[in-house]
């Protein structure tokens, strides 16, 4: 079985690879690229560990073959923070909130909940359990997550109002 | 978890893509989302040794509504399928069934054409498909042909289509105007398949029940199209008789798998409260 060549823009920078078409996204980000924020929970979908941003949508990398990213822009905990590397304003409302305990859950939860705040920026807390419903967190009980989520919203809607 | 190896495609056109699946036999599939078939893959449960990427053919990823003919393309996601404000306007069942599939994340991905085609009993939209009497245009070699969603479905994980055959398209008429609808599905959390679910169509005419078309997931090898219980139905004022009579119809065509959801009995029970609830909340909304 051929190899294939996989180019993807990984959080601003292009990046390439001579991959087995049977690597899952999740590898060629960790192992080949050695991006170790998204985590694999499950292996099967469920747990949403593994969430990166695909060509703005949230997916989870464990279930995406690289052939099928060939060519998309993807972003991953690690391209989250601001370009000045201050935490962005939802990793500091995890911090603030204690959104997180082991931390496992974190990255693909952030990652989620980035993209949510694009989809809704003002969420109910309804919309952001059901909008969190594809990660799960085996310690928090989500409450701090979701008072997080919705903490940060509210902060990016001022930000954006003052700017 | 590691699947196989194999080659990857990544066709640009349905007769392209068609090809491919004619020259590379039964080692070929067709990937779309990949969310039923990679983890078939993971467990090599299948080992297909070319994949056959249908995501950049343009000619399936759309959906259009002319008066009340519908077709969507295989390859819209379950997502477009929630967003899309027209086809929600005159079959709302879509939007309501899909929000109930798996998570935000897989309905990125996962696509309708992949869900009806899988064959799986668990997949939600066969039993709809079935409701709506859709009809599934398949492309071959030699041209393409059409089945109805009714006689798709032949035992788990075996369909009417063909190897050769790629689904490019799905059709069917919106019920009428006026007309409630329902997706009822008992899943034990969020990601899950049903223990049981019903879907009901219903078309009243003042009080009297004009039509109703009711079929069932995940309580048999395929979905089930509950022919006794729409007769049953139409022409009462759904009066608690006859809607028993249905429920126990519904029944009555069942045949579960014991399995973590629960034992047979169980699941034929819940397929009962599903048609039930399901009946009632769609007369709820048809006018
Ligand atoms: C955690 C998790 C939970 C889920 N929960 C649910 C749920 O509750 N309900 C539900 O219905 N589904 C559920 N799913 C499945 C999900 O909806 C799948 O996305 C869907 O069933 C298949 O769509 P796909 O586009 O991913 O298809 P794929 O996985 O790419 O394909 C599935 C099968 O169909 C074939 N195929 C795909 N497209 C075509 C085509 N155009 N022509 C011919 N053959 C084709 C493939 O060869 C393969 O055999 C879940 C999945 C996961 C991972
Ligand atoms: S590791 Fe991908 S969803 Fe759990
Ligand atoms: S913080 Fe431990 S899994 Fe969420």
């Amino acid at each position: 079985m051929s190899k294939m060549n996989v180019k993807m823009t990984v959080n601003g920078k292009e990046i390439e690879s001579l991959s087995e078409p049977r690597t899952l996204l999740i590898h060629f980000l960790r192992e080949d690229h050695k991006l170790k924020g998204p985590h694999i929970g499950c292996d099967t979908g469920h747990c949403g560990a593994c969430t990166v941003d695909l060509d703005g949508k949230s997916v989870k990398s464990c279930m995406t073959f690289v052939g099928q990213a060939n060519g998309a822009n993807v972003t991953t905990i690690e391209g989250i923070a601001n370009p000045d590397g201050t935490l962005h304003v939802l990793q500091e409302a995890f911090k603030e909130h204690h959104g997180l305990q082991c931390g496992f859950c974190t990255p693909g939860m952030i990652t989620r909940a980035y993209r949510l705040l694009q989809e809704n920026p003002s969420p109910t807390e309804k919309e952001i359990r059901y909008g969190i419903s594809g990660n799960l967190c085996r310690c928090t009980g989500y409450q701090n997550i979701v008072k997080a989520i919705s903490m940060a919203a509210q902060t990016l809607n001022t930000q954006e109002a003052a700017e | 978890m590691i699947p196989g190896s194999f080659d990857y495609h990544r066709p640009q056109s349905v007769s392209e893509a068609v090809g491919l699946l004619k020259d590379k036999g039964d080692e070929a599939f067709i990937v779309a989302g990949g969310h039923s078939l990679i983890p078939m893959m993971k467990l090599r449960m299948s080992t297909p040794e070319h994949l056959i990427d249908i995501q950049d053919i343009a000619e399936i990823k759309n959906i259009s509504i002319f008066g009340s003919d519908v077709t969507i393309g295989a390859f819209v996601t379950q997502a477009e399928i929630i967003s899309s404000e027209a086809l929600h306007g005159i079959c709302p069942v879509l939007r309501e069934a899909s929000l109930q599939i798996a998570d935000p994340q897989i309905r990125n991905v996962g696509t309708i054409g992949g869900n009806v085609a899988n064959g799986d009993p668990g997949n939600d939209m066969p039993a709809i498909m079935q409701a709506l009497d859709a009809t599934f245009v398949l492309a071959g070699e030699e041209g393409t042909r059409e089945v109805k969603a009714r006689d798709f479905y032949e035992a788990a994980y075996f369909t009417a289509r063909a190897e050769t055959e790629m689904l490019t398209l799905i059709k069917f008429t919106a019920p009428a105007a006026g007309h409630g609808s329902c997706y009822m599905k008992q899943k034990r959390k969020i990601g899950d398949y049903a223990t049981a679910a019903a879907v009901v169509i219903l078309t009243m005419n003042g009080t009297t029940v004009q039509n109703v078309e009711i079929a069932l997931t995940n309580v048999a090898d395929t979905p089930l199209y509950a022919e006794e219980a729409n007769r049953l139905l139409i022409g009462t004022s759904l009066d608690d008789a006859s809607i028993k009579a249905a429920v126990e119809a519904a029944k009555a065509i069942t045949d579960p798998a014991d399995d973590g959801r629960g034992p047979k009995d169980f699941r034929t029970h819940i397929a009962g409260v599903m048609v039930e609830r399901a009946i009632r909340q769609a007369a709820t909304t048809a006018s």
